[in-house]
This record gives structure tokens, sequence and C-alpha cells, in this order.
């Protein structure tokens, strides 16, 4: 039987983010607490 | 899924606001495709693409904890519109100073280019440097020295008429003689002093 030379595809046809981009927003949103006082904004990010 | 499904957007941001950390992590899985779908489609290259899908929800984060988001039932189109203005921001960041990768189309290269003689060019210099050297010794002194002071020491006219104690004029005199005679030395032997 004849070999197949073709090559499977190497994108992936659905595109995502990568799982640690995905990660890293996640820990950044639990980390992250804004403080108004008054006009201002205070990050706190607890990392 | 299907029950996530079900809850709509505005219900999660709210939930987020409120403190739901998991509405953010369901917000995300539900647009994520057609967010980072609709950056890569700008920027062909994932890794570029993932940093502004970061960038993105980093700013979405700050709006909705810092409260100033206004609820119109609109989170996609609102995510999608960050994402665009993030786009146009690198495109304008990387005309200031593009981002060159290497490829197989295009090689860095082709761009970069080493200044210094290969070994021909510097055997090439080296003769032609010898030859000059040779035509400079015939010519008469006192323009020779001119000459030398005026290229080799980089000294002003003022500087070589107070050294050599002529006039300015008188320098510049010498000067223009010097190179009068050497062209007249080079035609006159058919000298090749380039590379």
């Amino acid at each position: 039987m004849a070999k197949l030379y073709s090559k499977k595809a190497l994108a992936n046809s659905k595109m995502l983010p990568k799982k640690e981009t995905i990660n890293f927003i996640l820990n950044y949103s639990k980390a992250l607490q804004i403080v108004k006082v008054g006009n201002m904004n205070f990050e706190l990010l607890a990392n | 899924m299907a029950t996530t499904n079900q809850i709509p957007d505005a219900l999660l941001v709210k939930n987020y606001i409120a403190g739901d950390e998991n509405a953010l992590a369901l917000l995300i899985k539900r647009h994520q495709s057609k967010i980072y779908g609709f950056i890569y489609s700008k920027m062909s290259d994932r890794d570029v693409a993932d940093d502004i899908f970061q960038d993105t929800f980093i700013k979405v984060i700050k709006t909705l904890k810092s409260n100033s988001y206004n609820e119109e039932g609109k989170f996609l189109p609102w995510v999608m519109r960050i994402s665009h203005n993030l786009i146009v921001d690198h495109y304008r960041k990387n005309k200031k100073m593009p981002m060159l990768r290497e490829t197989e189309e295009f090689s860095i290269f082709t761009i970069l280019a080493d200044s210094s003689l290969n070994v021909e060019g510097k055997m090439i210099t080296d003769v032609i440097e010898k030859d000059l050297q040779k035509i400079v010794e015939e010519l008469p002194a006192d323009q020779k020295e001119v000459l030398m002071m005026r290229i080799y020491q980089d000294l002003s006219f003022n500087e070589i008429a107070e050294q050599t104690g002529v006039s300015i004029n008188t320098a510049l005199g010498r000067m223009r003689y010097a190179l009068l005679n050497l062209r007249k030395v080079i035609e006159k032997n058919n000298i090749i002093l380039t590379n």
C-alpha cells in the first residue's frame, strides 16, 4: 500500500488562547482589588 | 453546560461585580473563541494575540471591579471594542518601533548588514592606501605637510597656518595645489583608487 506522506494539519482549527493566558487572567482577577476613595481608584494586587 | 449557557451575560457580569470569580471564568469560556479569533485574524501571531487577549481582559477586570461598567446588555461587543482598540494601539506602537521576527520568507540579515569589509575588500583597501601613500610622498614638502595635517591629523586651516607659520590663505593654497597635483598623478598613471 502506498505510503501517505501528507502531514497532519499543525494548526488547530479552533483558535483558543493558551491555557496559561486564561489562568493568568483568572488569577489576576482574584488578586486584584480596587478601592475607591473619593475620585481616585486604588488598585491592590495581592501577589 | 446547558444550564450555564442559559445564564445571560448581564447576570454573570453582575455576579462577578458582586464577587463571584467563577462568573468571569464562565464569561471567558463562553466568549474566548470569538474574541481570540477576532484578535488572531488581525495579528496572525499567536504570542501577540495572546498578549492582546490578556490585556483585553485585564482592562475588562479593572473596569468591572472599579464599577465603571455600564451594563446595556452588550458585554461581548464591549470586550470586542476593547480588543480592537488594543490592536490599533499595538500597530501604532509597532510602527514607531517595529518588531521583526525571522521567518522562512524573511531573513533578518536582509536589513541587518555586517558593515566591516570582507577579506577581498580589506586587501583592496590596503592596496589603495599604499598607492595613495606613495603618491603623497611624491608631493612637494610644503604641500605634503598641509595635506597630512588636514587629512590625517584633522586640523583646521587656522591651526595649520599657526603651526607652519604661514598665513591661512597660503595654507589653503597649498592644500589646493596638493589636491590638484594628486589628481594629476592619478590621472597620468591611470591609478584606480576606488573599492
